[in-house]
């Protein structure tokens, strides 16, 4: 009986905490897709492998010269830029860094490439 | 445009790049785009013939061409620390006053000191010539700027946000004359190039013997800037 008891409350107990702990109380970050459906592969797969594809291609392409690779910054931003704003960052729902913030991981894509879709860069000579 | 859009996009520029008059013959100095999923070939040396006979005094079309299709339009506070990808240097023979202008910028070294000096390797050749900073992993050491005999390299010192999206560019990288790599790849030529209104610039493939370049280079006389070095430059210029 005691035996029992200790079984129920092992079994019980974490799935109680669990529940609540995933409850709506939970933040996520805010996903926001201008464009849906066009994504070179699967949620899941972008979620895990995006940061690896990037990297991979950025090597190609920089360092072979690789183009036209299927896995593109610039590509990224065609579609998950806000309509909004133009940006894929600059507020807590863009669409990067809306989970970069969640996860805490630091974005650093766009300290040197252009966050916003279409942008025509203009030219002062210095 | 999606990911195949883009690649039809490719295909149908690679297919214009080569213009047939009759068969067998072709425009010269119609350069080709890459196709997609092909890399730079070591069989090709992107090169730039300058004719400073023609280049005129006071003109900067090519520096302003340069800054336009780079992006650059940062305020600096300090110009010396402006971006210099490509300037103009007047010259004068003191002996006989003799005057000439040309545009100076990375001479795409085929031994690059840059190159030999970066600790990361973040300076690199590309196989067809075309020197480049792999910013992904550029430290912003600057040993490459104190190596380059042509101060042909830039350290930006400030936050950018207004970049051309072919032309990544950002704070704590160190940066130069990519010989408008994006616009090669495509089989345009470099913006300085296609701005100079003299026509002083000739862009090409130096290991075609049949390019316009390589046959200006077989039958005139030019220069390769501080030849002494022995960096075998990939610009070279004519008239100094
Ligand atoms: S000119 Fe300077 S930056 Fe360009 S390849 Fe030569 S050493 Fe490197
Ligand atoms: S500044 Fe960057 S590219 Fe230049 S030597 Fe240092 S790491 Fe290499």
């Amino acid at each position: 009986m005691r035996r029992a008891a200790t079984f129920l409350l092992l079994g019980v107990l974490p799935w109680l905490t669990f529940s609540a702990w995933a409850g709506d109380s939970v933040p996520k970050p805010t996903i926001r897709i201008a464009t849906e459906g066009k994504c070179i592969a699967p949620a899941e797969e972008m979620r895990r492998n995006h940061m690896d594809m990037l990297k991979h291609q950025r090597d190609k392409t920089l360092r072979q010269g690789i183009r036209g690779e299927k896995a593109s910054l610039n590509g990224c931003i065609e579609c998950h830029a806000a309509k909004s704003t133009g940006s894929v960052i600059g507020h807590d729902d863009s669409f990067c860094q809306s989970c970069h913030s969640y996860a805490a991981v630091k974005l650093d894509c766009w300290d040197c490439h252009q966050p916003k879709a279409g942008y025509k860069a203009t030219g002062v000579k210095p | 445009m999606s990911n195949n859009d883009r690649r039809g996009f490719l295909a149908a520029s690679a297919g214009l790049g080569l213009v047939a008059i009759a068969p067998g013959v072709h425009l010269m100095q119609v350069a080709q785009a890459r196709p997609a999923g092909e890399p730079a070939s070591k069989l090709q040396r992107w090169g730039m013939l300058v004719d400073t006979a023609k280049c005129a005094t006071g003109c900067d079309a090519c520096v302003s061409a340069c800054a336009t299709e780079n992006g650059i339009n940062e305020k600096v506070a300090d110009p010396r620390q402006a971006a210099q990808w490509i300037r103009k240097i007047d010259l004068k023979d003191p002996k006989n006053g003799r005057q000439h202008s040309l545009p100076m910028m990375c001479q795409h070294c085929a031994e690059p000191p840059c190159v030999d000096v970066c600790p990361t390797g973040a300076s690199m050749k590309r196989a067809d010539g075309i020197v480049l900073v792999d910013r992904h992993i550029c430290i912003g050491c600057r040993y490459c700027m104190m190596a380059c005999p042509y101060k042909a390299r830039s350290f930006v010192h400030q936050p950018l946000t207004q970049q051309n999206p072919e032309v990544p560019r950002g704070l704590g990288c160190v940066e130069s004359c990519t010989l408008c790599v994006h616009r090669v790849d495509k089989g345009q030529k470099p913006a300085c190039v296609e701005a100079c209104p003299e026509g002083a610039m000739v862009f090409g493939d130096l290991e075609d013997p049949n390019s316009d370049i390589a046959r200006r280079i077989a039958q005139t006389a030019t220069t390769q800037v501080r030849a002494d070095l022995k960096l075998n430059t990939g610009v070279r210029y004519q008239g100094i």
